[in-house]
């Protein structure tokens, strides 16, 4: 019997609109958005100073037009992706060499899984990213 | 002293009828609730009093089956092992699980789920294929052997950790947790040899490197299987194969039965059910 199913895969929608999840599915999220954005911002990179090649104006003139407070603000915003991509990356690679995550144990009402038994080492990325990002903003905006 | 009043909600339920319906949409019944009473007896409330075509499935009522997992309050639960008085709503919202396509009303199509279970080989993958097919003596495990996979062998195929999993929603080619997680379950076997197999059938877009620890299967597991630990605990194993640092051993051998008479306390073996063609 051929069944008329419906398509209902979340998609985008999936990963974008955390709904009622943890703490790690927004870690999941923020970490692609913060890996987009340092895409986008190395393409636009490329751009910039591949302007070079042509001659010192259109260097000259490109960064003109990237040097304005907008600009800036971008700067730093690339600057804090970073900071948590990097170290929120660090955290991912050791769990997915399995360390943090326990080993199988008797699942025993209310269960104890995984993630909450790496929750501490995520917390302490977002506290690590924190810290950094409030010490780059300092440098970006306040120590010049 | 126990209560017995009885309160009144509103049970918002996704409907969809192939053939009918464009799209699916809301539906709402009011009805009245017992303390006690779970999303499934709602359900079959709102059958007898006002939707008598509204369709789901389910068969155990205990959260064994793992027939009637849906989006309740947007989370995929068991209907079955979700009292309503948990969810601290007056409105329970109940939709099909997503990430499946909707063949009717509540009803999932878990087929692609079960396909890519099945191409990932979920059972022991030994050489002696006689042995297996007419068993004559055990297999020796020990207890501690036992603990590496006893934990995700409690999986009872419900789909709710693939409803949950983002990289599923996004991504058609992925296997998902469950089946990830059973491939693991049987890696971890001691009694089974079939790694480099699974491993093969890993490859691509479909392996456990899709994942990236979102950790939602394992928060809405029912069974508490923790598929997100068997993923990460296979993406280790796997490391250590490619760097050669994975223990390789051979499967489990077969062990005499033990001599002399059988104790009391344990019971023969049943007859066999299944006889030669």
């Amino acid at each position: 019997m051929q069944t008329r199913a419906r398509p209902n895969r979340l998609g985008i929608r999936g990963w974008v609109v955390g709904g009622r999840w943890g703490f790690e599915r927004y870690l999941y999220t923020l970490h692609r958005l913060s890996g987009l954005g340092l895409l986008a911002y190395f393409v636009m990179h490329i751009f910039v100073t591949s302007t070079r090649a042509i001659g010192p104006e259109s260097w000259d003139q490109a960064m003109s037009a990237v040097s304005g407070p907008l600009f800036a603000v971008g700067e730093y915003l690339v600057f804090a992706a970073f900071a948590f991509h990097a170290v929120n990356g660090i955290r991912l690679g050791a769990i997915e060499l399995g360390f943090a995550v326990g080993r199988p144990i008797e699942p025993v009402y209310p269960y104890e899984t995984s993630v909450g038994r790496q929750r501490r080492l995520a917390r302490a990325v977002l506290m690590i990213a924190f810290v950094v990002a409030v010490w780059g903003g300092l440098d970006f905006f306040a120590w010049k | 002293m126990t209560e017995t009043t009885t309160r009144q909600v509103t049970f918002d339920v996704r409907r969809y009828e192939p053939g009918t319906d464009a799209e699916p949409h809301w539906e709402s019944h009011r009805i009245d609730v017992l303390p006690g009473m779970t999303v499934l007896d709602g359900l079959w409330k709102v059958k007898e009093l006002s939707a008598p075509s509204l369709a789901w499935r389910s068969s155990c009522r205990m959260g064994i089956c793992g027939s009637c997992g849906m989006l309740i309050n947007g989370r995929p639960r068991l209907a079955c092992n979700t009292q309503i008085a948990e969810l601290k709503s007056d409105v329970v919202a109940v939709a099909p699980l997503p990430n499946f396509s909707i063949i009717k009303d509540l009803v999932p199509d878990l087929r692609p789920m079960f396909e890519t279970h099945r191409e990932l080989m979920p059972y022991l993958i030994r050489d002696d294929v006689e042995e297996q097919d007419d068993p004559t003596r055990e297999y020796w495990q020990t207890p501690h052997e036992l603990e590496h996979y006893l934990q995700f062998s409690y999986c009872i195929k419900c789909g709710c950790c693939m409803a949950a999993c983002p990289t599923v929603a996004t991504d058609p080619q992925y296997a998902g947790p469950m089946p990830l997680g059973q491939a693991q379950r049987y890696d971890a076997d001691s009694r089974d040899g079939g790694f480099a197999q699974r491993r093969e059938a890993l490859s691509g877009g479909r392996g456990p490197w899709r994942c990236h620890f979102a950790g939602e299967c394992s928060q809405v597991c029912p069974k508490g299987v923790d598929p997100a630990k068997a993923i990460q605990l296979m993406k280790g194993e796997m490391v250590a194969d490619l760097l050669r640092l994975r223990k390789r051993r051979a499967p489990a051998p077969l062990v005499e039965p033990p001599k002399g008479p059988r104790r009391e306390e344990i019971p023969a073996a049943p007859e066999r059910t299944v006889t030669e063609a």
